[in-house]
């Protein structure tokens, strides 16, 4: 059994964030639950998706974040408990339905989860998806423990289906992938099967129904500030005359700073769990009482303008303060050191930090950067993308996954990245604002999210660029979830369709459709310089499984390469294709035997063939 | 309950993320509260993998620079990059094998030399325990017990708020049941090797 499933209540376990999570969904009952993977989300979702495959949770890998709250969307409003979760760039996609799922509301509850990434440890941006809950009117929590999100989880079922409008999860990399115990509680029956009750006064969102529903969303957050005044997750711990503000991680830091700094007796500290709308009433009778009030928030000013606010409609007009050139900052996230220093500085503690170590004769160390892997089917297709397009003027629109990468050298491809499926269409943009040869590149998952829309787009405003569709079988980046293109009986499940790229890319109406295997280079690189040369919209599709997928399949049938005495040590191998089974003995390139994974990348392009396969 | 810090240190595939797995079960095999936190995602395409533990009553899940009690490297010039998460008075646990990253063999890099990583880390910290922790993983029965070996170092260099017993029976407990034996045979290598390298 899956150990979440475990039915013994009481029993302590050591839990990562996203499993706490995802056991907290399962105690509160859920019973629908859909998905796109997004670091630091990712498992949350395999979690349920493993559970799902043992017991009558209905769970899916939806094609992308807007397809996925919608899904959800519907089967809340048929009375099943719902859980949709995403990394917070996610929640942009998803932002047109949320919006007005808000209105319309659910019949059964709903937890929406935004995983968000302060410092961006694997996001391209660090934006603070609070503000989605107050855009949106939805109730919002956001823990600052571990075991507070496997609660916080399950009680957000039943604050939704008390005021019947989804809740917002917001949690931040820290908790997602912090470890530490949870106590298992009573999981809550599912109802797995709903009936949707037709409501056109509610569902159906014509201008002369939302002025109304609008109405009835104040209405609920109007209800929803009367629950958080009173909430166990808004809580105030210690007495005295320093205020001190503190949501998600930062409280946590903050309490071991009032310990460290030896201000119990001074200090009283509110953490705010359930953060909109924000208890009013609490925060003002919070304020009254203290000289100086300092507000810690990973993110933007979300909490201390409002705070400033209650305090200008109470008439207080005590010092509040958060974010600022010395206090806190509004960039990546915040430590414990921090947090304490910073503390110490606003109410003016003596407090002598550690004693930094010196380190002018430390000597530069070697960058030890992310890299694609040894056999990566990715590195193939660059290199031979970059050989068929030598001595053209190129931009390279890349996207959202393991192959972002490319850009790196000596690869260097990948010029413009910005969102999931933003390689298709910045492409029809550069390809008419420029003279330049446009060569995109997107995987098989991102296609599906978002790329299949531009490509329709190119194909109508006749566009003139290469599309190269990396199709390695599986979602890579976020730990190898499927996607629409996948043969799910790799899986061992049956009962799913599979959707076929080539076929997609022909009845989207492009007229120059290619197939390559990367790891065939001269046969690929003919074939890349014919799609080149097409006027109009050609696309590539280069097909080789996710080299660590067929390994984990036991598809790959290894065969190590060595480079023999026949090399002349021209390095076209490591100076092109950096691949990082290389490495250097003696002034020689070696091949690490350990590592290589005989994708023979290598053996087609040494000059001197002296890349020859290691006999046993 | 006095607060410990401890930060590990591995390059991708090293297995960090299990060695930091034993080491709640033996904390909470010890009624020793434990809290950790860990970098996944494009951090693992071969890059650093670090992972952070507290233990006792600290509520912070991270631990900032400066304020590591003690440093446990799977990799030499990983442990000396992460020098900035020290003070003097942070104790050091390294493995003395090297894993070149790449940009060392495309020359966008020099690899130290070991000895120059020992004095500095030395010269700089509390005190230094370094053990050529594959050479006795191999001697173990496997490369891929590098982790435990380094564990048994770690556990033997003290100040972890629980007993080798503790961290014996959190491997039985955590750890695949076919490599126990080797695993069991990785940690006394360790334990053994910190042992004889303070004497």
């Amino acid at each position: 059994m899956h150990k979440l499933l475990n039915d013994q209540p009481g029993e302590k376990i050591m839990l990562l964030g996203n499993e706490a999570i995802a056991r907290g969904a399962i105690e509160g009952g859920v019973a629908f639950s859909t998905t796109y993977p997004g670091t630091p989300s990712s498992e949350i979702s395999l979690n349920l998706f493993q559970m799902s495959q043992e017991s009558d949770l209905y769970f899916e890998y939806s094609t992308n974040e807007k397809v996925a709250l919608e899904v959800a969307a519907a089967a809340a409003n048929s009375g099943l408990r719902t859980f949709c979760m995403m990394k917070h760039v996610g929640l942009n996609v998803a932002a047109d339905p949320l919006m007005t799922l808000a209105y319309v509301g659910v019949t059964a509850g709903m937890v929406i989860l935004t995983a968000d990434d302060p410092a961006m440890f694997s996001s391209q941006n660090e934006q603070d998806n609070r503000y989605y809950a107050k855009f949106g009117n939805l109730p919002m929590l956001e823990p600052s423990t571990v075991a507070e999100a496997k609660e916080m989880a399950k009680y957000a079922f039943e604050l939704s289906e008390r005021l019947l409008q989804p809740v917002l999860l917001r949690t931040t990399t820290r908790i997602n992938h912090s470890n530490a115990y949870v106590t298992f509680g009573d999981i809550t029956p599912r109802k797995t099967k709903g009936k949707f009750i037709r409501e056109p006064s509610r569902c159906v969102t014509v201008p002369a129904v939302s002025r109304q529903l609008h109405v009835k969303v104040l209405e609920k957050m109007a209800a929803a500030k009367t629950i958080s005044e009173t909430s166990d997750f808004n809580r105030i711990q210690g007495s005295g005359k320093f205020g001190i503000i503190a949501n998600g991680v930062s409280y946590p830091y903050a309490q071991d700073a009032i310990k460290d700094l030896g201000i119990e007796d001074q200090a009283k500290l509110l953490s705010v769990g359930f953060s909109n709308p924000l208890p009013e009433q609490q925060i003002k009778a919070f304020l009254a009482g203290c000289d100086k009030v300092l507000v810690i928030e990973e993110g933007e000013a979300f909490m201390e303008e409002a705070v400033k606010a209650f305090a200008q409609e109470a008439g207080i007009m005590i010092p509040i303060n958060g974010k600022s050139d010395t206090l806190f900052s509004r960039l990546y996230e915040y430590d414990p050191a921090m947090v304490r220093e910073k503390m110490a500085a606003y109410f003016g503690i003596a407090y002598t930090p550690t004693e930094k170590l010196s380190t002018d004769n430390i000597p530069e160390l070697p960058m030890r950067p992310p890299n694609l892997c040894s056999g990566c089917s990715h590195r193939a297709t660059f290199y031979e993308v970059q050989q068929a397009a030598k001595g053209m003027d190129i931009i390279c629109p890349n996207d959202i996954g393991c192959y972002t990468l490319g850009f790196m050298p000596p690869l260097s491809t990948g010029d413009f990245v910005i969102c999931m499926g933003s390689s298709v269409s910045t492409s029809c943009g550069f390809s008419k604002a420029t003279d330049q040869k446009v060569i995109s590149f997107i995987g098989d998952s991102t296609f599906f999210h978002s790329g299949m829309t531009g490509l329709v787009n190119a194909v109508f405003n006749h566009h003139n660029f290469t599309l190269v569709i990396l199709e390695n079988d599986i979602t890579a980046m976020t730990g190898h979830q499927p996607h629409p293109g996948v043969d799910m009986e790799r899986f061992g499940l049956k009962g799913y369709g599979r959707v076929n790229i080539e076929q997609v890319v022909k009845a989207l109406g492009v007229e120059h459709v290619s197939v390559i295997k990367p790891f065939k280079v001269k046969k690929s690189i003919e074939t890349i310089k014919e799609a080149l040369a097409f006027q109009g919209v050609s696309v590539i599709i280069s097909q080789e499984p996710c080299m660590l997928y067929a390994k984990s399949l036991k598809l790959l049938t290894k065969r190590v390469f060595k480079v023999t005495d026949k090399c002349k040590d021209h390095r076209d191998c490591i100076n092109t294709i950096a691949c990082p089974s290389f490495y250097i003995e003696d002034d020689k390139v070696k091949i690490d035997a350990d590592t290589c994974a005989g994708c023979a990348l290598c053996a087609q392009i040494c000059p001197e063939n002296a890349i020859t396969p290691l006999k046993k | 309950m006095e607060t410990t810090r401890l930060i590990i240190v591995a390059v991708g595939g090293q297995g960090n993320l299990l060695a930091s797995k034993v080491l709640g079960e033996a904390a909470l095999i010890s009624d020793v509260p434990v809290r950790m936190s860990e970098i996944h995602g494009m951090a693992q395409r071969g890059g650093v993998v670090e992972s952070a533990i507290v233990f006792g009553d600290a509520t912070s899940s991270i631990i900032s620079d400066g304020e590591a009690d003690i440093l446990l490297g799977f990799e030499p010039s990983e442990t000396l990059r992460a020098i900035n998460r020290c003070s003097k008075k942070t104790r050091v646990i390294t493995n003395t094998a090297t894993l070149p990253p790449f940009t060392v063999s495309i020359g966008k890099g020099v690899y130290p030399a070991v000895e120059t990583v020992k004095d500095l880390l030395k010269e700089k910290c509390a005190s230094l325990v370094a053990i050529d922790a594959m050479k006795l993983a191999k001697e173990a029965g496997s490369p891929m017990s590098v982790n435990i070996v380094l564990l048994g170092a770690l556990v033997q260099s003290g100040g972890l708020g629980f007993t080798k017993e503790a961290m014996l029976e959190a491997i039985k407990r955590r750890t695949k049941a076919s490599f126990l034996d080797m695993n069991l045979n990785a940690f006394e290598m360790g334990y053994t090797a910190a042992k004889e390298y303070n004497s």
